[in-house]
């Protein structure tokens, strides 16, 4: 183990905030399918590598810019996130739980394969001219990108708060998600319920990946990076629980960079794994509780 | 043609014959109640004419058309709405985010405002704690929310399962006089309960169930002297 001076600590904080805050978007996209049909989606990491790919041939063939691109990524991986449902995912909603996991690791494989045949495994990077700048403020350096991803983590979080505070069918999604034979007393149709709710958590994790890969390499297995973390994040979060989730998100960043600070290289992921003990342990209800808040 | 009708309905869980035979007329603009003791099926029935069970065998109409083979949201779209048992309410929702479901369909939510002063008039307690969350409301409030998100619902037939389940026999009073009050505006009313005398008393006909069979039918007038249901319900 090593001290870091100051400035290192300084630069590590910052950047685990900006991390964080991705990582909470993509937590939020699991929590809200797990909240509202009870399914650890498996297939989570690929949609979020569909979303990297989107936007790097979208930038590479089109010349669309990648922030540009959240057009079109975000209703390609709701489609991609509903179709799944209403066709497999449905199927299964009443299996046990080890059938249901089977199924979307089942997906999950076959996206990842299927991107290897079409986009070969290589690893590919996006350089995109004016993203290669870093402010620095004092000794900090942040990277433009970075700082994005994590604004646009913030206003995805908020929009759909605001879709599940706000609109019926966010009201619908949130009355399903704790009362079912209530939901279907007042005439809600859960199925669609759940197509829409598993399309809206694949669209996140899709717009997660297209604002990380102007700054992250992407290849068929990047996803599975994350969505470790993201399971870690859920749970932290309490499993279902939507805004404990995006902050457990930051905690997690932070953590794991502020960790990777003072231990080398890659034992950084161990830190991760260490607190998710620690919670299972400890406080197995995560640290914001269950809610559907 | 009846206004509901169920004809020799049977229903199972898997290998357990619930209803049998079971056949039902409702009339329109009547309180109708099935009585009978724990596990004879009532629950059942209600579940089954919402949709949420099938029937095996035997068909269920209203105004002339079937229904048993619709999904849940579809029998609510035609005014057929359940308070279940238990009330079922969405516990972190506000009072009104709860009742604002109850008009989720888009014909009740057309009439959103009107159907949210009726039932603040019918249950003025619920106006007074709409911005509190669901879950915090006592009992009897519960039960209360549970019939304002039915009527938000523009029911035409509303179907209570055992809504005095649990409290106190002022609060019984309350939730009855309501009952009544929802059928003299029009709605129809299928009223489970396992209060017997109470329900005979406020209902028009009366069906009673016994292991998932009809053993007694009338009017319920009829009924509250029938020598059977003293001895198995009224312990006379
Ligand atoms: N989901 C289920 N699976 C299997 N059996 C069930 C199920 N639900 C109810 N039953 C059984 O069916 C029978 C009828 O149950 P039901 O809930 O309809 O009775 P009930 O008349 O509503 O009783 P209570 O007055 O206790 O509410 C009971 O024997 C019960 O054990
Ligand atoms: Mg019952």
């Amino acid at each position: 183990m090593t001290i870091p001076g100051i400035p290192l600590l300084l630069q590590a904080i910052v950047n685990g905030i900006l991390m964080g805050g991705v990582y909470g978007l993509i937590a939020v996209g699991l929590t809200l399918i797990f909240g509202v049909m009870n399914i650890i989606n498996f297939a989570h990491g690929a949609f979020m590598m569909l979303g990297m790919y989107a936007t790097y041939w979208l930038y590479v063939l089109l010349g669309i810019d990648p922030y540009l691109s959240l057009l079109l990524t975000i209703p390609l991986l709701f489609i991609v996130g509903l179709l799944i449902e209403r066709f497999l995912i449905a199927q299964v909603l009443d299996a046990p739980g080890h059938n249901q996991l089977l199924l979307t690791l089942g997906i999950s494989l076959f996206i990842e394969n299927f991107a290897i045949c079409l986009w070969s495994p290589n690893f590919r990077t996006l350089e995109i001219p004016y993203l290669q700048n870093v402010v620095n403020i004092g000794t900090v350096m942040i990277s433009i990108p970075k700082v994005i991803a994590f604004l646009s983590a913030i206003i995805f979080t908020a929009l759909l708060y605001y879709f599940l505070k706000k609109t019926d069918m966010g009201k619908a999604i949130r009355a399903a998600s704790e009362e079912k034979e209530g939901a279907l007393t007042v005439g809600i149709n859960l199925k669609k319920i759940y197509y829409v709710a598993f399309g809206i958590g694949a669209a996140c994790v899709g717009a997660a990946g297209t604002v990380i890969a102007p700054f992250f390499y992407v290849n068929p297995h990047v996803g599975g990076i994350f969505v470790i973390v993201a399971f870690v994040v859920v749970v932290l979060g309490g499993m279902g629980n939507f805004i404990g989730a995006f902050f457990a998100g930051l905690i997690i960043g932070l953590a794991e960079s502020v960790g990777a600070a003072f231990v080398p290289g890659q034992v950084k992921q161990f830190i991760i794994y260490f607190i998710f003990i620690l919670v299972l342990l400890f406080k197995p209800e995560g640290l914001f509780g269950r809610s559907n808040e | 043609m009846s206004f509901l009708k169920a004809d020799e309905i049977n229903v199972q869980y898997e290998d357990m014959h619930v209803l049998q035979e079971v056949t039902m007329e409702i009339d329109q603009q009547k309180i109708v109640t099935i009585v009978g003791a724990n596990g004879a099926g009532k629950t059942t029935f209600l579940k089954t004419i919402a949709g949420i069970l099938r029937p095996t065998s035997g068909e269920i109409r209203f105004l002339g058309d079937r229904i048993d083979h619709l999904y849940p949201h579809k029998i609510v779209e035609k005014g057929l709405v359940r308070i279940p048992e238990g009330r079922k309410i969405f516990p972190s929702l506000s009072v009104l985010e709860n009742l604002e479901l109850g008009s989720y369909l888009p014909k009740p939510k057309a009439k959103r405002p009107e159907s949210l002063e009726k039932v603040f008039f019918l249950f003025p307690v619920l106006k007074e704690r709409s911005k509190q969350l669901a879950g915090t409301l006592s009992g009897g409030e519960q039960q209360m929310l549970a019939i304002g998100r039915g009527i938000m619902s523009l029911p035409r037939l509303l179907m209570l399962d055992e809504p005095s389940l649990g409290l106190a026999p002022v609060l019984v009073r309350e939730i009855f006089r309501s009952v009544r009050e929802i059928n003299k505006q029009g709605t129809t009313i299928l009223l489970v309960e396992q209060n017997v005398f109470t329900a005979l008393d406020l209902a028009h006909d009366g069906y009673v169930l016994e292991n998932g069979r009809i053993v007694l039918k009338g009017k319920s007038k009829d009924l509250l002297h029938n020598e059977h249901i003293k001895e198995a319900f009224l312990g006379i």
